[in-house]
């Protein structure tokens, strides 16, 4: 899901840049504000597995390679606008180091994966958990479908950016600038692969990593409870 | 977090980081992420804003890889120390900024 250089002409990642900064800034600047001693070691702990768990790719049926990407636990655990920064991190680094996603596409990819990918994790686990215990199998059960559903969407969302660009971008003679496919080839490629694969693959993380915790130190669970501008369940 | 749940979770990112090169083993190809001469034997062509833009930037390990250390064992040791390069900047960063941004704050 790495959109390298040359993907997205600049009708796509210009406006990306553009509304990427401000997302960036205002996620550093709540962090920075709610951020307790406490979580720092997670914080740091989850860029640096979000980046290792990426290196694994997994082969699946009809010769496609992909991996997990970590977004949704950490927007589940730590909270989403930590994610935002912490998958970044992770993901700036893989472009400008590893050459794994390109220099003009880290805004896209930094949106499907570092954004779009906790967000829709962090409120769909919330959703299903309910009112639920929090040590209770609903929430591992609500972090697994979470963590397949968000990494569907941001494949999707990749699909979806690929697939504009024979429409947005052509030379005079009407030939594509960039990524050539459309629509029609994009979105089926990355959503089936991602519903029929790696999504449970996502979902299996997200799951033993949160039940993990679970039996660890729901402490932390209860720390990510409480949400944004500490307005909800705990008052931790 | 407790100190025995932090260890057990560093321990956790370590035995990943040393099983990293099972993800060398995945052959195939991603959607969208095709070189240029992959593409070129898919369509026929390269698409011209892509191969100006393409190689726009050098990366000092291309794929977590360093080009002429192509042998499986070599890949393999790259690829790991990729890997805990990652984990240094990654987390240092991270460490270091949120030390500091709660430096005053009690929990």
């Amino acid at each position: 899901m790495h959109v390298p250089d040359g993907y997205l002409g600049p009708h796509t990642y210009i406006p990306l840049w553009i509304l990427m900064i401000p997302i960036w800034a205002y996620a550093a600047r709540r962090l920075s504000e709610e951020l307790r001693s406490r979580q720092v070691p997670l914080l740091a702990l989850s860029a640096a597995f979000s980046f290792v768990i990426m290196m694994f790719n997994v082969p699946i049926p009809g010769g496609s390679t992909g991996h997990a990407v970590g977004g949704a636990i950490v927007g589940i655990v730590l909270g989403p606008w930590a994610a935002v920064i912490s998958i970044s991190v992770a993901l700036v680094l893989q472009a400008l180091m590893f050459g794994d996603g390109g220099i003009t596409a880290i805004p896209a990819n930094c949106l499907t994966m570092a954004v779009l990918m906790p967000f829709s994790a962090y409120y769909i686990y919330r959703i299903i958990s309910g009112k639920s215990d929090i040590l209770s199998s609903r929430r591992v059960a609500a972090a697994a479908v979470a963590g397949y559903v968000s990494l569907t969407l941001a494949a999707g969302a990749t699909g979806f950016l690929f697939g504009i660009q024979p429409i947005l971008e052509q030379d005079a003679s009407g030939m594509p600038l960039y990524m050539p496919y459309g629509l029609n080839v994009t979105m089926p490629a990355m959503l089936i692969e991602h519903v029929l694969g790696f999504g449970f693959l996502e979902a299996l993380v997200t799951a033993l990593i949160f039940a993990y915790i679970q039996k660890a130190d729901p402490s932390l669970l209860i720390g990510a409870m409480r949400g944004p501008r500490g307005n909800s369940a705990s008052s931790g | 977090m407790d100190n025995k749940t932090l260890r057990n979770m560093l321990i956790g990112l370590a035995v990943l980081v040393i099983l990293t090169p099972l993800g060398l083993l995945a052959i195939g190809e991603t959607f969208g992420e095709w070189g240029n001469e992959e593409l070129k034997d898919k369509i026929g062509y390269v698409p011209e804003g892509m191969e100006k833009i393409s190689s726009l930037w050098e990366a000092p390990l291309p794929d977590y890889a360093l080009p002429g250390f192509e042998n499986f064992s070599a890949s393999a040791i790259i690829y790991i120390i990729s890997a805990l390069l990652g984990v240094a900047i990654c987390g240092g960063l991270l460490y270091y900024w949120g030390r500091r941004v709660t430096r005053n704050r009690p929990d």
